[in-house]
């Protein structure tokens, strides 16, 4: 019991360098996740610039997926699952970072610069 | 009596540390750092994301960017880190000569993109859009030349590395090295999706 788990210890850490099919699967998935982005955009995008958008960033998220699946190999069993652990926390915090950020500023934008306030400028007016 | 055997072999603990051979945690760590790395480009991001709407009355993405050309880097970008796989994977078969090959060839990709990527800074601030133009552009040379900065330490690290593969050969160090690159290598590439996303489609729409 105890050798069968040294065994599958020692697998877990070896390098795994992928095979010529992963690379050249994750390639091509790669193009086409770019290319399509790209005509999309290029082409002059949907009417909604809304729904654009969000299909761009669709496509990145899956492609990045894709490179780190083909080309990082990340496996959850890679280090013990320390390297997915690191991942999803970084993940996680990239997130919070982005989003809170934007969040913050826009509020800031919109509710702190009184140039920018037509409304309340024609109420001091009148 | 065949209890108590049962229970000790229950109460088997490992107390003897494991014994990794050396090195063995270098890609753990290398790992930790890239997703620093990450966390660092999240931050510019954040920021181009703040400040990416202020033109300052200067051009905008529409008026500077050129899709074409980052299409073209981003083949480059992406040829180059297939190559990088193909030379781990003659790396995998001990072969010395075709892993110094693929590293050239990478090299030659990476340093495509870097040549495309100065000839449109240096467009950009010809026409007169450079960094202290606007709050934008700051952001913008911010955000891609720190990217640039990655691939170029990146290439130097590479020539490196063909050195010491040519003194050396193929020996656990130096693969352990290659591991460590050619993680930061695709790691550049998933950082640049996020760059020709949010920078170039999305000021582009």
């Amino acid at each position: 019991m105890s050798a069968e788990h040294a065994h599958a210890h020692h697998d877990d850490h070896g390098h795994d360098h992928g095979s010529y099919s992963s690379y050249i699967k994750g390639f091509l998935l790669s193009v086409i996740l770019t290319a399509i982005p790209f005509g999309l955009v290029m082409a002059g995008g949907f009417e909604s610039r809304a729904l654009t958008a969000v299909t761009v960033i669709g496509f990145a998220v899956v492609q990045i997926l894709v490179h780190m699946v083909y080309f990082l190999h990340m496996n959850g069993k890679q280090e013990e699952g320390w390297t997915m652990l690191s991942t999803i926390f970084t993940v996680v915090v990239v997130v919070i970072l982005l989003a809170g950020s934007l969040w913050v500023m826009y509020h800031m934008n919109t509710n702190m610069m009184p140039q920018m306030d037509h409304e309340l400028m024609q109420g001091f007016g009148s | 009596m065949s209890h108590a055997t049962t229970d000790t072999r229950r109460q088997y603990w490992e107390l003897e540390p494991h014994h990794h051979p050396e090195g063995a945690s270098t890609s753990l760590g290398f790992w930790v750092y890239l997703m620093s790395d990450c966390l660092m480009f999240a931050v510019l991001f954040a920021v181009y994301g703040v400040l990416g709407t202020s033109f300052a009355a200067g051009p905008g993405p529409k008026d500077l960017f050129d899709l074409e050309l980052v299409a073209v880097n981003t083949a480059m970008l992406l040829l180059s880190s297939i190559t990088f796989g193909f030379a781990m994977l003659a790396m995998g078969k001990g072969d010395q000569r075709g892993t110094l090959r693929w590293l050239a060839v990478t090299l030659f990709f990476g340093l495509c993109f870097l040549g495309i990527e100065l000839y449109e800074f240096h467009h950009l601030i010809h026409i007169g859009a450079g960094p202290q133009r606007s709050g934008f552009l700051s952001a913008f040379f911010t955000l891609v030349g720190t990217h640039g900065l990655h691939v170029t330490f990146g290439s130097i690290w590479l020539v490196t590395l063909m050195v010491q593969i040519t003194r050396t050969g193929l020996i656990p160090a130096n693969q352990r090295r290659m591991v460590c690159l050619s993680m930061f290598w695709h790691f550049l590439d998933v950082i640049w999706i996020g760059v020709f996303t949010f920078v170039y489609l999305l000021g582009m729409i």
